[in-house]
């Protein structure tokens, strides 16, 4: 059907990239890899693992690459060799059909061998349809009914305070996630306990199933509706890395609210024919789309 | 009669007991806690306590972050809520994560009276019992509330506790050891065997002293764990006694009657009557008058026996 090597080359495993420094700090992971190269390679594994399982959902996870690239490379304290790290800052995929991109990161970081990630959606494969925390090492939370994963990143930041921990909570979340009655439940608890150890991130990329946000249920002014419920608001490019990992450091400076950044991305981003095609929510490219798609992320 | 003791005002003081040696346990309320009597722990506890208004859903959604990161946490509500309302949530963020949330709910049954249909809840038990690795208990009396209670924190995964907003009176012994698990035989009979969760309990014991005025001998059996059951005790009940009757205070579809005529059915085939609310939602009015008009009574279950009876070959 295609050629496997062709995208999980040795050269594309962290292994032989930039991330050697996974033993520096007994085991935290660092690396000063070009974070547009990291998201290249976390693209090219989103299409051919989503290909080669023949179902799944590209378009909002090629969304939401450089958000994870920002926070796994550069932003979040985490042990690829220690998945249960009790200071691991926490990454809650509440979006969770976008676990095509949360397995391309955590393979690519060290927590499962990159060729793992050709098992998506088989049988007996750690890798299921959604992100489940009981099959998968570092996946924190089972998601895949939508809106439930910003209250349980309330929790664990509770948690945190409780224990005088200092481990920072982030929170994936779809723009058409938030039409789920639960996340502005969690939204108004937040900032209610003064929860200052969370940013959420909404990957704004505009639709949803059925169309375009604002024709299925309008979300706007998203921006003014988060900072109403007591919120630290950012806007950025969900795609310019130095956008986001500006809005991420100064999220964590934020004291006594919760933070949370509008992400404005392109769903289906980086494989032309997928991007803004509502179409790719959940259908796998053909054989020949893959093709296509690999030339375009080469 | 024997005094009646509420079993709520029980779960909230056995809670802050717990809560003074185990530092881990926190609880969640949804803006009754005037009601489930988490108010103790809260205010024992302020800081281990969080009300999160009236938001079910993120309830158990905060339950299961604060399970992930190591506590014990415990959230309550009335039982038409949790299970009914955030029953997804339960599904995905606790049963499917397997995380150790305690649900603790009160106000379950008809006993809930005057607030009516919308607020007696019927279903909570099959929906909990559907969930894989969920563990159900429906105490009977407040004696075996406590020991539920301090069973479910020593027991790692989800558990739901269901409690009724009556006063019961004590069937258990005060030396009882609850065991997750375990059927109580508060009553030995040879005849048939009444078998029995919550509420439910004292009738089945008054029914089985009538009956056995007449020389009807029942064996009662307290079912407070519903899940995983203690299918021995019923096999057992089955062979020996070879008719059973099951009593509970819950739509039967789904229930303790299922999950006993399941096992009767694939283990020991005998007679089984039901006792159980006959697929109808409930209505306003006094406890007794609803439980009189959904044949929940010593009578009815005096009825069951005669009748199963009657079938035993």
């Amino acid at each position: 059907m295609y050629n496997e090597d062709a995208v999980m080359t040795p050269s594309d495993s962290k292994n032989s990239s930039g991330t050697s420094a996974d033993n520096v700090k007994a085991g935290v992971f660092s690396s000063n890899e070009d974070l547009k190269a990291v998201a290249r390679r976390l693209r090219r594994h989103i299409v051919t693992m989503i290909a080669r399982a023949g179902s799944g959902h590209p378009g909002g996870s090629l969304s939401a690459v450089e958000i994870a690239a920002a926070l796994y490379w550069k932003i979040m304290r985490h042990k690829p060799s220690d998945p249960q790290w009790k200071d691991r800052d926490r990454f809650i995929l509440s979006k969770g059909h976008a676990a095509p991109l949360l397995y391309s990161v955590l393979a690519e970081c060290g927590y499962f061998p990159v060729s793992e990630l050709a098992t998506l959606r088989k049988l007996d494969s750690r890798l299921q349809g959604h992100a489940d925390r009981t099959a998968t090492p570092g996946v924190e939370m089972s998601s895949g009914s939508l809106g439930q994963g910003l209250s349980f990143a309330v929790g664990v930041a509770l948690a945190g305070r409780l224990n005088s921990q200092d481990y920072r909570v982030y929170a994936l979340l779809g723009d058409g996630e938030c039409n789920e009655g639960q996340i502005w439940e969690a939204a108004m608890a937040a900032p209610h306990f003064k929860i200052d150890n969370l940013t959420a991130i909404v990957d704004n990329n505009g639709l949803q199933i059925c169309g375009l946000n604002c024709d299925v249920m309008n979300l706007e002014p998203l921006n003014e509706k988060w900072a109403a419920f007591g919120w630290h608001v950012t806007d950025v490019d969900g795609h310019d890395l130095d956008q986001l990992l500006n809005a991420l450091k100064k999220a964590k400076e934020v004291k006594g609210q919760p933070a949370v950044i509008i992400a404005h991305t392109v769903k289906g981003k980086g494989v032309s024919f997928m991007e803004n095609n509502v179409d790719f929510h959940g259908k796998a490219p053909s054989a020949e789309q893959l093709e296509i798609a690999l030339k375009e992320l080469a | 009669m024997a005094e009646e003791v509420s079993l709520r005002d029980t779960y909230g003081k056995t809670l802050v007991e717990l809560g003074k040696e185990n530092r881990d346990i926190v609880v969640l309320d949804a803006d009754l806690f005037p009601s489930t009597m988490t108010k103790y722990f809260a205010a024992e506890f302020p800081d281990r306590f969080f009300e999160v208004g009236i938001a079910e859903q993120d309830m158990i959604g905060i339950a299961a972050g604060l399970a992930a990161s190591g506590k014990i946490p415990f959230a309550s509500t009335f039982a038409v809520f949790a299970p009914g309302r955030c029953f997804d949530q339960i599904r995905v963020s606790v049963a499917q994560a397997r995380l150790n949330v305690k649900i603790v709910s009160t106000h379950a049954g008809v006993t809930v009276g005057e607030d009516g249909a919308s607020h007696q809840a019927l279903e909570d038990l099959a929906l909990t019992c559907s969930l894989p690795g969920f563990t159900v208990i429906v105490p009977a009396d407040a004696i075996e509330t406590a020991q539920v209670i301090k069973a479910v924190v020593d027991h790692k995964g989800p558990c739901y506790v269901r409690l009724p907003r009556a006063k019961l009176p004590d069937v258990s012994s005060p030396d009882y050891r609850f065991k997750i698990g375990k059927a109580v035989t508060i009553r030995e009979g040879k005849d048939a065997t009444i078998i029995a969760i919550g509420v439910m309990v004292a009738p089945a014991l008054e029914a089985a002293g009538k009956l056995s005025g007449e020389g009807i001998d029942c064996r009662v059996l307290n079912m407070s764990t519903l899940k995983p059951i203690d299918e021995d005790a019923i096999v057992k009940a089955a062979a020996e006694t070879g008719a059973i009757v099951t009593a509970e205070e819950h739509q039967i579809h789904g229930g303790l009657g299922s999950v006993v005529a399941r096992i009767v059915a694939e283990r020991r085939p005998v007679p089984v009557e039901f006792v159980a609310v006959k697929d109808v939602f409930g209505t306003s009015g006094k406890p007794g008058e609803l439980l009189e008009r959904y044949g929940l009574t010593a009578k009815d279950i005096i009825k069951a026996v005669r009748k199963v009876l009657k079938r035993k070959r």
